[in-house]
């Protein structure tokens, strides 16, 4: 089986896999970050968004072996000496969450979604959540969320 | 997913040779659609070979009177190219509405092409701009490259290096998503440059991307939104399901057609 | 009150507490939780709708790598091991009780629908098992299958169970059918309208999960899994499936990432896995993806429904009769009887004086996946029927759909109806009235005019809505049918230090009960919202408890621990009476303080707490040591949150693409614990709502039976670019009988919405009917019909 290696959260993972293996597969199961989740199996609901080399990417719909010698940045990643990243905190006071199970890959999302808009408006944001599914929410605070943290975030 | 050997090559020759040794393997180059049809065990390659690390392939460059993209470009570098956007606004745009962003972060050009899904966005605008496929072993013209639904002129072991566009004078994608998928149910790009006018439409048809020549003769001789509004494409041959009739797609196809028009200016 | 002037009251948007582990990525849903020594299990599904099994041979699948042990419908009968029950039994017209087929685990010589459980896999990896699950060899015999819902009654259909013919599970009435006569016999109009009522999937973004496990050395088995009703779930696999019994079974419900009602039910999946736990002697992990939760998740909706109502001259209500045929799938879910007959019929008076009513339904089985509750259950289903005609009436008799509706409201309470409700408080003009201003109503003719110069079609819907909640008093659902009472516990234990546990039998899966029902606490004892913790979930932690569904939690869970409370209160004077040596009658307890009426005694709660606990000299014959009090509260009425909402649409004619140009919903949910919740509830429930009316269909091909949208590339989630941000706004009765005054608020949205979207739609279109959902495809095909009407005419 090929070894894997990359950087996770800023710390070196490396890991015997089975070539088939998939990057969610490898961050929940052998490195036990259980914050990204698999919402489906068809690479349209978002819930395993995470960050390879800064960009937003479904760890759902990439090998681990893809992800080689890279940076990735995982919802657990987020949050530095206790302290929330706008974001996060954002969602918590717009109530951007309900069952929590979408928010992770909702989050990261957001995140590359801010830092590739200057000047977020309503209507980018809801284009750009195209790849996020959210049951609960019906998004109308996640998009609170998100401008107000883009604001936060200027 | 199914048992598979993984290669990720740092040249194109290293590509080739792996391809020419493995028994029955599939190119990975952003995965977006690979992967998914492994997770769902529709395929069962011997071997991947990821081309997505060849340096060589991931480029954008602008010469003369046309650009070329690498084969491993992402859509999302597409989307964002000075000068795609400078030169071909509407190929930055359509590459910009591919998918989501974080599919367009992973999806390339070449990988998209290769598989050519009938409900795709680059081979409309492959059709629509006159594009040359150039690949390990040649150069395939737009027009000889798509031979119906998940099929191309590609042969095996041939890999796609780059894909070349010419400057339109005047382009333009309109894509109407299936609500569900979001893929093209309908996409009709326009164009008209050095080739004359190309309307080129993705999604609607059970063969794949087709040209619609009644469309291009009306616009050659008026560049207008109304000449083509009365052009109706016949709806035998187009997709029909629960998300709409062959005649639904039919009229869209004159719909988007019209608005594209009307977005090129 | 202190409490609320430090903004953490009743009342208060406080932020959640559950956010935390939520937005860093340290929830525990039942995937994230792995055992020692776990095994995984895959379900071998059948490809056919209906088929005999001849034969299953796994001998290939036994000896492939990895594989532990291989289970077929055999086995778990040989073990005696029950099959799946429905929790509530509807009687027919005729007297009869419904007519119930077997509802196996596995099967075992039929499978009756696509997805239907014949194998189980258990292996070292999920790999393993799926790989092995395709070496088991299963001889089918195809049998045409039963798919349709207007034909499968005809004699002719294939039949789903042998123990029922024509299909027909029951056939149920309500209300009285000689006065619904009469009244139809003296109208001056009748207004008829055919429904159909799409079959959703509910699509709770964590899929379906479960661990099961057995210890050998003490006999118990544990089972973690995706539930809304841990409890429940323990009951059902104990007493009536027959896994363990019930003092051996722990069954653990950690976060769940939503429900929506899918996650009531006692699955297959779960109770295979916490049975064969014991087979093997390993834990047992099975989680579902999302193309398994498409097919074996309990859908919602699918009725066809034909509906009459007669007005006098000038547009009352006289009289409606409907007649509606419920599809319930393959096999009875847990409630699924329940759902098409008294969480609907009851519901078909609407907001409305409607003197005389006369429903029929017939409970139906097809070869398609179970139909169970989603979200509104049954009452969405009756408002769309009620708002859709009452629209339907407005237009034919001319009346501006606001005034109809006023004009038939029930004005006064309490409000007996003909369906058996009493609708208890409510004042349903002033929610029509504060939403035409938000809407503002006066100016829609100048906005359809300009929308018409750009091109498009601007149209305005209104949806009246009322739902019964607070399930439910448990002799009213007793004598329905129902094979439980529907009350709430609470357990609330002060720890001797002052801080607080709440176990509560009510379940959180995204409705924010660890801050809701905290702040009720905190208001009531005056202690800070961080001292209070909320329990749930877990069958060896909290008392017997009936779970989270039916906007039951606030109403019901939350009165349990009003009432457990008020006992924490009455002891906790008594042991401060003790303490300060007054009389009991001059204790004053307020914002967290203990004082003796008329002196400067006083005794802090964490003085008293302690106190408590170390019971120095407390009079044993009085007083016993420590302060935890538990509650059963068992509501004495349904609850009637109502309210209106309306939807403002454009559609654009070339394409038959709707937008959403505004939507408002006025809701009276009673007294709200925490208006930034609540506010979230209405939001996701409109959400799903417009997805039932535009967006979602579950559809099976009418022949083969197969799930056409079995994935997200055919069955169409609401997306943020389909939807608007909502307008929302309250008005407030409180409900008479909860101590709080809380009506629910849970499934509003879902239940409002649909018709105002349809009702948006077909006024934009000038057009009488449109199908749910209203697709692009299917608007332009309207679009062009009533164009070439108009130019036939």
């Amino acid at each position: 089986m090929p070894v894997v290696s990359m950087t996770v959260n800023g710390k070196p993972a490396s890991a015997d896999v089975e070539a088939r293996t998939l990057l969610v597969q490898f961050i929940r199961e052998q490195l036990g970050l259980t914050g990204t989740h698999v919402g489906c199996d068809t690479s349209q609901c978002g819930a395993c968004v995470v960050h390879v080399d800064g960009r937003a990417v479904k760890s759902c719909t990439m090998l681990a072996a893809q992800a080689e010698g890279a940076e990735v940045l995982t919802i657990e990643g987020l949050a530095k000496n206790g302290e929330l990243h706008p974001v996060q905190a954002a969602f918590r006071e717009h109530h951007g969450l309900q069952c929590g199970f979408c928010t992770p890959g909702m989050i990261m999302t957001a995140i590359d979604m801010i830092r590739r808009n200057p000047g977020l408006d309503e209507e980018t944001v809801r284009e750009e959540l195209e790849g996020n599914i959210c049951r609960c929410t019906g998004y109308h605070n996640i998009v609170k969320a998100i401008l107000a943290a883009s604001q936060e975030m200027r | 997913m199914y048992q598979f050997n993984y290669e990720r090559p740092k040249t194109l020759a290293d590509a080739e040779a792996l391809l020419g040794k493995a028994d029955d393997p599939k190119i990975l180059a952003g995965g977006q659609t690979l992967i998914p049809t492994l997770k769902q065990r529709l395929a069962m390659p011997s071997d991947v070979i990821d081309i997505g690390g060849i340096k060589d392939l991931d480029f954008i460059r602008a010469e003369g009177d046309a650009i070329m993209i690498g084969a491993a470009t992402r859509h999302a570098t597409v989307a964002q190219s000075a000068d795609v956007k400078k030169h071909n606004p509407a190929l930055a745009a359509l590459a910009g509405g591919i998918g989501d962003p974080a599919v367009r972060h992973m999806g390339t050009i070449g990988g998209s092409i290769a598989n050519n899904d009938p409900a795709a966005d680059y081979p409309a605008a492959c059709l629509g701009l006159d594009a040359k496929i150039h690949t390990t072993k040649r150069l395939i013209e737009a027009d000889e490259f798509f031979k119906g639904m998940f099929e191309t002129a590609l042969q095996d072991g041939e890999i796609i290096k780059e894909v070349t566009f010419p400057h339109p004078e005047k382009a333009a994608y309109m894509k109407f998503r299936n609500p569900a998928s979001r893929y093209a149910m309908v996409g009709v790009f326009v164009s008209r440059g050095p080739w004359g006018v190309r309307v080129a439409v993705t999604g609607a048809g059970q063969n794949g991307v087709f040209r619609v020549n009644d469309m291009e003769e009306a616009l050659s001789k008026n560049w207008s939104p109304e000449a083509v509004a009365g052009i109706k494409v016949p709806a035998t041959g187009l997709n029909s399901d629960l998300h709409g009739s062959a005649e639904y797609r039919a009229h869209l196809v004159t719909v988007m057609a019209k608005r594209a028009v009307a977005a090129a200016g | 009150m202190s409490d609320a002037a430090s903004g953490e009251g009743i009342g208060q948007p406080v932020r959640r507490k559950e956010d935390y582990r939520f937005i860093t990525g340290n929830g525990h849903y039942t995937d994230d939780i792995n055992r020692p020594r776990q095994t995984f299990a895959y379900f071998l599904r059948s490809p056919h709708a209906h088929a005999r099994i001849k034969s299953i041979d796994t001998s290939a699948a036994e000896a492939a790598p990895g594989v532990v042990a291989v289970f077929t419908g055999k086995h778990v009968a040989n073990d005696g091991i029950g099959g799946l029950i429905c929790g509530w039994t509807v009687t027919s017209k005729d007297g009869t009780p419904m007519k119930v087929g077997p509802h196996p685990i596995l099967a075992l010589d039929t499978v009756r629908y696509v997805g239907d459980h014949v194998a189980m896999v258990v292996a070292e990896t999920l790999a393993d098992a799926r790989a092995a699950a395709e070496l088991i060899e299963v001889d089918y015999e195809a049998l045409p299958a039963t798919v349709s819902l207007s034909s499968c009654q005809d004699g002719k259909a294939p039949q789903v169970h042998a123990e029922a013919p024509r299909n027909t599970c029951f056939e149920w009435e309500l209300g009285n059918k000689a006065e619904t006569e009469a009244a139809f016999a003296k109208a001056d109009r009748v207004v008829k309208l055919d429904l159909k009522n799409n079959r959703l999937i509910p699509n709770a973004m964590e899929p379906r999960a479960a661990i099961g496990e057995f210890d050998k050395g003490t006999g118990i088995y544990t089972l973690h899994t995706t539930s809304q009703n841990p409890h429940v779930a323990r009951l059902v696999l104990s007493a009536f499936v027959g896994v363990a019994p019930e003092h051996k079974l722990r069954v653990i419900a950690p976060d769940v990432g939503g429900g929506f009602g899918s996650k009531i039910f006692i699955y297959a999946e779960e109770t295979a896995c916490v049975w064969a736990a014991a087979k093997v002697g390993r834990p047992i992990k099975w989680t579902a993806d999302r193309s398994e939760a498409f097919l074996s998740d309990a859908h919602g909706r699918d009725h066809l429904s034909h509906a009459e109502l007669a007005l006098d001259k000038d547009g009352r209500f006289l009289g409606l009769r409907v007649k509606t045929i419920a599809n319930l799938g393959a096999y009875l879910s847990t409630f699924s009887a329940a759902v098409p007959t008294y969480l609907y019929g009851t519901l078909l008076s609407g907001q409305y004086d409607l003197p005389a009513i006369h429903v029929e339904v017939d409970g139906v089985y097809t070869h398609t996946a179970p139909v169970d509750a989603y979200r509104g259950a049954g009452r969405p289903e009756a408002t769309y029927l009620i708002e859709r005609i009452v629209e339907t009436a407005a237009r034919e008799t001319g009346i501006d759909p606001a005034e109809i509706r006023r004009r038939n409201y029930v004005k006064t309470f309490p409000h007996q109806t003909p369906v058996i409700m009493n609708y208890d408080a409510g004042d349903y003009a002033a929610s029509l009235d504060a939403a035409l201003d938000a809407i503002d109503y006066k100016g829609f003719p100048a906005r359809k005019a300009e929308a018409a110069r750009r091109g498009m079609l601007r149209g305005i819907g209104f949806s009246s809505y009322i739902e019964a909640c607070g399930l439910a008093p448990s002799a009213a659902v007793g004598s329905l049918g129902a094979g439980v009472g529907l009350w709430e516990s609470a357990e609330v234990r002060v720890n001797p230090t002052g801080n607080i546990e709440v176990l509560t039998g009510s379940h959180s899966h995204g409705q924010g009960h660890e801050t809701t029902f905290a702040q009720l606490v905190a208001s009531r004892l005056g202690v800070p919202l961080a001292n209070v913790e909320i329990v749930h979930g877990d069958t060896d932690k909290v008392q017997f408890g009936m779970g989270t569904y039916g906007s039951r939690s606030g109403a019901v869970g939350m009165s349990a621990i009003a009432k457990a409370l008020d006992k924490i209160e009455a002891k906790a004077k008594k042991i401060a009476a003790h303490l300060m040596e007054a009389a009991v009658e001059d204790i004053v307890f307020e914002n967290g303080v203990f004082t003796v009426q008329g002196t400067d005694k006083s005794l802090a709660w964490a003085e008293l707490s302690l106190a408590a606990y170390t019971a120095h000299g407390f009079p044993s014959a009085d007083i016993e040591p420590g302060l935890k009090e538990g509650a059963f509260y068992d509501p004495t009425n349904f609850t009637f949150p109502a309210g209106c909402h309306i939807c403002e649409v454009e559609i654009d004619p070339d394409t038959g693409i709707v937008k959403i140009a505004k939507f408002v919903a006025v809701d009276d949910f009673g007294t709200v614990i925490n208006p930034m919740i609540v506010e979230g509830q209405v939001h996701g429930g409109i959400a799903q709502g417009i997805g039932q009316a535009l967006l979602e269909h579950g559809v099976y091909d009418a022949d083969s039976g197969q799930l056409v949208t079995g994935s997200y590339m055919d069955y169409c989630m609401p997306r943020a670019d389909d939807l608007p941000s909502f307008t929302l706004g309250f008005t407030k009765t409180e409900c008479p009988s909860n101590p709080l005054g809380m009506k629910g608020c849970g499934e509003a949205g879902a239940i409002a919405s649909p018709p105002a979207v349809i009702n948006a739609v077909t006024d934009a279109l000038g057009i009488r009917e449109i199908e749910m959902p209203a697709t692009p495809a299917r608007i332009w095909e309207a679009a062009q019909a009533a164009t070439s009407r108009a130019a036939a005419e």
